[in-house]
């Protein structure tokens, strides 16, 4: 039997950063943007390229660096670094962006 | 605020107003610090003067406000310039064509429109993500694969529509090929349907592909004549099984057989899976391995014997180390097959393989991966997450700092010829670029490089150009890399895709009748967009209006 399913569901979950929208959830904007990258595990570029750069300081899973400051991850998203590019507010807004800076940073 | 080219102050704020009232306040950027977000993070002319930028961005949510602003933009004659996911790196960015272009920024179309799990097909907006397709496909608990490139973050549109490839078998790793009917909003914003979604109320849109006439798709693909707003693919229904496994071969020459019973065994469906080539003797892994090598620095281990024959080979070659390798038992060349289907079948289709391969004096077999699919997702790490229908970012571990890479690269540019597949061919491209990249002192070349399978019919024989931080070092590749172009043309070959910063140069080589295709182009332009507000300068198709400065 033919099934088709017609759904319109934005395949981004995340709300947009309206005044009527939910507060964004910054595990969420992680998790789809950052963990790719930044999970634990050499197999995870980001998190490789920082066991290099930080070794004998610190690992290299930036969610667990005690020193993170929410300006530096807003930086880092809106600048790039290396390899890593810039990410627009079509990607991440700033609504999102705090939320994912105070959840990388452990700054609730 | 930077203003387009040839477009009034005045007449430019009636546009970004009239943006503002088609998709709100929020969605039109103006600042220099919202517009420098369109820069290509991957340009080897940041900061030089010829940089490509945005003057503003918009970024619509519907086919009907692309219409809108594709509208606007004609009343006040301003250029523009869409992107889908914006994640073309190596291939120009997010960056216009034509500096000062407002981009048309599609990432809020996101939209997967429709799954037909029993066509196999989806339908989806240009601001999908591969990773947004996997989700949605796996959260449903559908049995669709999605063919993804390496890394997999960008549009399922705009990668076809910019002709990229993928993992899996041959009829879905070409993405543009396995697209069935394109919604495209034309220059003057008029709607359009391709194939059999022309025909209002069509039942069989991403059935088939062609519908009845003139076929028009390719036109959008790589070009500047219309905004693709919708795209259907044919989607791979996940396998039984996948079986992957190693053709080893000792001699320089037996490249030439090992290609050649490929070719024939791929075109007749016997191996089903993407073909990779790796050089054990030179120290190079297959394609889809690199990242794992870059991962463990591992590599094939080798003697300081073997080293200092590597060292005095030309090109990859002396009779002393292919002497070396057959006492050692070291392969020169180590062929990667795979195979998807029931268990009982793809045995079969190697058995077959290793028949028709035997004919290579001293080929040896292994079994590397025999799996019941679908792989646990806790253990798809410990392979090549593409070639299971899974995006993922490893790729990236290219020119990433590790432990193994002290000096990472601000990015690459990737030169990417297309060339016969031949072991003929990966000689000659070897011989003519290795010489080239020489002579212009540019890093593309350790002994021997390996083309990409993506194709059935060809290889691509793509090298990674670094971007540094040094403007004058990426200056000099910029020119090293268009005179490689240059080169390649003379011997017939030329690329598949490029930035912008290199697509007159490359276009350029497809001069065949004094430039007919360039000039058909053209025409198409004129017709199409006789106001040339449409990406202008997209693979060197200029409006008349700026073809005396734009080149």
């Amino acid at each position: 039997m033919k099934t088709i399913s017609r759904v319109l569901v934005p395949a981004m979950l995340l709300a947009a950063g309206s005044a009527f929208a939910a507060a964004p959830d910054g595990a969420r904007v992680y998790q789809k943007w950052c963990a790719p990258c930044h999970a634990p595990g050499i197999t995870h570029p980001g998190t490789h390229a920082l066991m290099a750069k930080y070794a004998g300081q610190k690992g290299g899973v930036i969610t667990e660096w005690p020193d993170l400051t929410t300006d530096y991850v807003r930086t880092m998203v809106r600048t790039g670094i290396s390899v890593m590019p810039h990410f627009r507010k079509t990607e991440i807004s700033d609504a999102e962006l705090d939320a994912l800076a105070r959840y990388v940073a452990r700054k609730p | 605020m930077r203003i387009p080219p040839g477009v009034k102050p005045v007449d430019f704020q009636a546009a970004l107003a009239a943006f503002s009232k088609i998709v709100g306040p929020e969605w039109v950027f103006t600042s220099d610090a919202d517009v420098d977000l369109y820069r290509d993070a991957y340009s080897p002319l940041v900061g030089e003067p010829d940089e490509r930028f945005a003057s503003a961005a918009v970024a619509p949510d519907s086919t009907e406000q692309v219409q809108a602003i594709v509208r606007v933009a004609n009343q006040y004659r301003v250029p523009i310039y869409p992107i889908s996911t914006g994640k073309n790196l190596g291939y120009g960015g997010s960056a216009p064509a034509l500096s000062g272009s407002v981009v048309i920024d599609l990432k809020r179309m996101n939209r997967i429109l429709e799954v037909d799990e029993a066509n196999a097909s989806v339908l989806v907006e240009p601001g999908v993500s591969y990773f947004d397709l996997y989700n949605h496909l796996r959260e449903r608990g559908s049995k669709l694969w999605v063919d993804c490139p390496d890394p997999g973050w960008g549009s399922v549109v705009g990668n076809a529509i910019d002709r990229g490839g993928g993992y899996t078998m041959a009829n879905y790793r070409n993405h543009f090929d396995s697209h069935c009917g394109m919604e495209i909003v034309l220059p003057n914003g008029e709607l359009l349907r391709t194939g059999m979604g022309a025909i209002p109320g069509a039942k069989t849109w991403q059935q088939y592909k062609s519908g009845c006439g003139p076929w028009v798709d390719g036109m959008f693909s790589q070009a500047n004549y219309g905004i693709v707003t919708k795209m259907g693919f044919w989607m791979m229904p996940e396998p039984e099984a996948y079986l992957r496994c190693t053709v080893r071969v000792p001699r320089y020459k037996d490249l030439i057989p090992l290609v050649d019973t490929l070719n024939q065994l791929e075109n007749r469906r016997v191996i089903t899976g993407f073909p990779d080539i790796a050089t054990p003797l030179l120290g190079y892994p297959p394609t889809g391995q690199v990242q794992v090598f870059l991962e463990g620095n591992a590599s094939y281990p080798m003697t300081d014997a073997h080293k200092a024959l590597l060292a005095k080979a030309d090109q990859g070659y002396s009779p002393e180390l292919e002497a070396y390798g057959i006492a050692n038992g070291i392969p020169y060349w180590e062929l990667w097959v795979t195979f998807y289907g029931p268990m009982e079948v793809i045995d079969a289709q190697w058995q077959a393989t290793q028949r028709h391969f035997r004919k290579i004096d001293g080929a040896t077999f292994k079994v590397v991966d025999r799996l019941a699919l679908p792989v646990d997702a806790a253990k798809i790490e410990d392979y090549h997450e593409p070639e299971f229908g899974v995006p993922s970012l490893r790729a990236f571990s290219i020119g990433a700092r590790s432990p193994f890479n002290p000096s990472p690269s601000k990015g690459h540019m990737w030169f990417s010829p297309i060339i016969p597949r031949t072991g003929e061919a990966i000689f000659e491209a070897n011989r003519v670029f290795s010489a080239a990249a020489k002579d212009l002192g540019m890093p593309l070349f350790q002994t021997f490089s390996m083309p990409a399978c993506f194709w059935e019919r060809s290889f691509i024989f793509i090298l990674a150009t670094p971007v540094t931080t040094d403007a004058a070092t990426n200056r000099r590749y910029v020119e090293g890399f268009r005179k490689l172009i240059e080169i390649g043309g003379q011997h017939g070959w030329g690329e598949y895709r490029t930035a912008p910063v290199f697509q007159k140069h490359v276009m350029d080589v497809y001069s065949f009748n004094n430039h007919a295709l360039h000039r058909l182009h053209e025409t198409l332009k004129d017709a199409i967009d006789p106001n040339g507000i449409l990406a202008a300068g997209r693979y060197d198709i200029w409006p008349r209006h700026l073809r005396r400065t734009g080149k």
